[in-house]
């Protein structure tokens, strides 16, 4: 069957099997690799895409489920050279280790940000709790994230 | 448990014909003709897992993401109706729920991750049946209802007695669960708690209090619990001890000792029954002692 739907501003038409998820179509038909495959049952969220403005995860949704909507994955972020603001905070604050997860994080905070401008620490905690980070021990991530809300000054 | 061989969480090895319906009608027309050979679709938070893990392996899938007519929160004179398609983020986000049901906003708030909440649905979590589905025990204590419709007209079930077993509900497989109806209990002190081992996961055991009193009597009280049993439960017996006795450490831990007596708890993954019976006493007085303090704050404010 064929589904058409916006992936980061771009209208795309693929083939898709009915029982093929929008995390596969993503990186094999688009080659959109930057959204990670973790553990497939939702359990780690690094797959977490934007469906429709909002945060969920690639690899239990079915490609066939995006017809006619609109996904945000980690490539829509920046502008050209520019790095998106959440993507700047995680390079200033170390806040990438292997990096695996890295996409997945940025795409919840980046949701975050949009629907609670200036979280605590408390809040953004409570928020992430869907991904999971086998590296850093969430420190400097969070941290990241309440630079890039402004809560935590840039570096002059 | 499944065959590691045959999991493959990657991709979904299982092949089946999909279909969009756009109305309800739809959708129930294409589930009597593919009749028991159909399983519904909403946010795929669970269904697709066990699919992953060939744990189902059904022939047709109805996806009901285009059936907008499902998704709604209706305040009326009477209660609320909440489409069995609303998503649980919806749910947490309504301030009204938060105010007026706040063992179901509690419950609501802590299953899965955003990301979760975000794609599953208050239908999914009840049809999904799981014994520890969060929903459920809230949903009991309110008196809630599910408005079931098929080719044979609309019924309606209590939340209480919409459950058969883990998996099995009463929806016949020609039916679907349009609604879920709970009535204002504005008066009660309600609350919903939970025991995990770590803050994403499955409960090990929880349980919804909604309880009337006169100053410190309880007059009248309802509690449900999860993960305790092939399906969510009432303990009735603890509710009849209950019930025109004075609030006091002792008479609630000895209601907690009839709700540690009367759950059926096996020892999987998460818990053991020894534990979850030890448990279950202490938040049987926990959640009576919450459930106090709300109705005698309500009455002040």
């Amino acid at each position: 069957m064929e589904i058409e739907f916006t992936l980061n501003g771009v209208r795309k038409r693929v083939q898709v099997e009915p029982n093929e998820l929008l995390l596969n179509v993503l990186r094999e038909k688009l080659y959109m690799t930057g959204t990670k495959y973790g553990c497939g049952i939702g359990e780690c969220g690094a797959c977490t895409v934007l469906l429709d403005g909002e945060p969920v995860l690639s690899c239990l949704v079915l490609a066939a489920d995006v017809d006619g909507r609109e996904v945000t994955t980690i490539e829509g972020l920046a502008r050209g050279e520019e790095l998106d603001e959440v993507q700047k905070a995680f390079v200033e604050e170390g806040a990438v280790q292997c990096g695996f997860c890295t996409p997945g994080f940025i795409i919840t905070a980046k949701s975050l940000l949009m629907e609670n401008p200036n979280p605590s620490e408390e809040e953004v905690r409570e928020y992430i709790k869907g991904n999971l980070c086998r590296c850093t021990g969430y420190m400097n991530i969070v941290k990241a994230i309440l630079r890039a809300a402004g809560v935590i000054p840039q570096t002059p | 448990m499944y065959d590691i061989n045959k999991v493959n969480t990657h991709i979904v090895p299982v092949r089946f014909t999909y279909h969009s319906p756009k109305t309800l009608e739809e959708a129930l027309e294409l589930l009597s003709r593919y009749r028991g050979e159909a399983r519904v679709l909403m946010g795929g938070t669970d269904l697709l897992v066990k699919m992953k893990m060939r744990a189902l392996e059904p022939s047709h899938i109805i996806s009901l993401r285009k059936v907008r007519e499902l998704d709604y929160i209706e305040f009326d004179d009477q209660g609320v109706r909440i489409g069995a398609g609303t998503r649980l983020r919806t749910i947490e986000k309504s301030e009204e729920i938060r105010e007026r049901f706040p063992a179901l906003w509690e419950a609501v708030r802590v299953i899965g991750s955003v990301q979760i909440r975000n794609m599953g649905t208050l239908g999914g979590n009840l049809c999904n049946a799981s014994p520890a589905a969060d929903t459920a025990p809230p949903l009991i204590v309110y008196g809630a209802e599910a408005v079931i419709v098929g080719p044979r007209g609309e019924r309606r079930v209590r939340v209480e007695e919409f459950f058969k077993g883990p998996g099995e509900t009463v929806l016949e497989p020609d039916e679907l669960l349009r609604e879920v109806f709970i009535p204002y209990v504005d008066d009660a002190g309600s609350v919903f708690l939970r025991l995990t081992r770590t803050s994403m996961d499955i409960a090990k055991i929880s349980i919804a209090v909604a309880a009337w009193f006169r100053d410190a009597e309880i007059t009248d009280c309802r509690i449900a619990l999860g993960a305790v049993a092939p399906t969510p439960i009432r303990i009735p017996r603890a509710e009849e001890f209950l019930r025109g006795r004075r609030i006091s450490m002792e008479t609630l831990d000895q209601a907690g000792r009839i709700v540690s007596e009367d759950i059926k708890p096996i020892t999987d993954a998460r818990s053991t029954a020894w534990y979850r019976r030890a448990v279950a006493r202490v938040l049987t007085r926990d959640a009576f002692t919450i459930a106090w303090h709300r109705f005698e704050s309500r009455r002040a404010g």
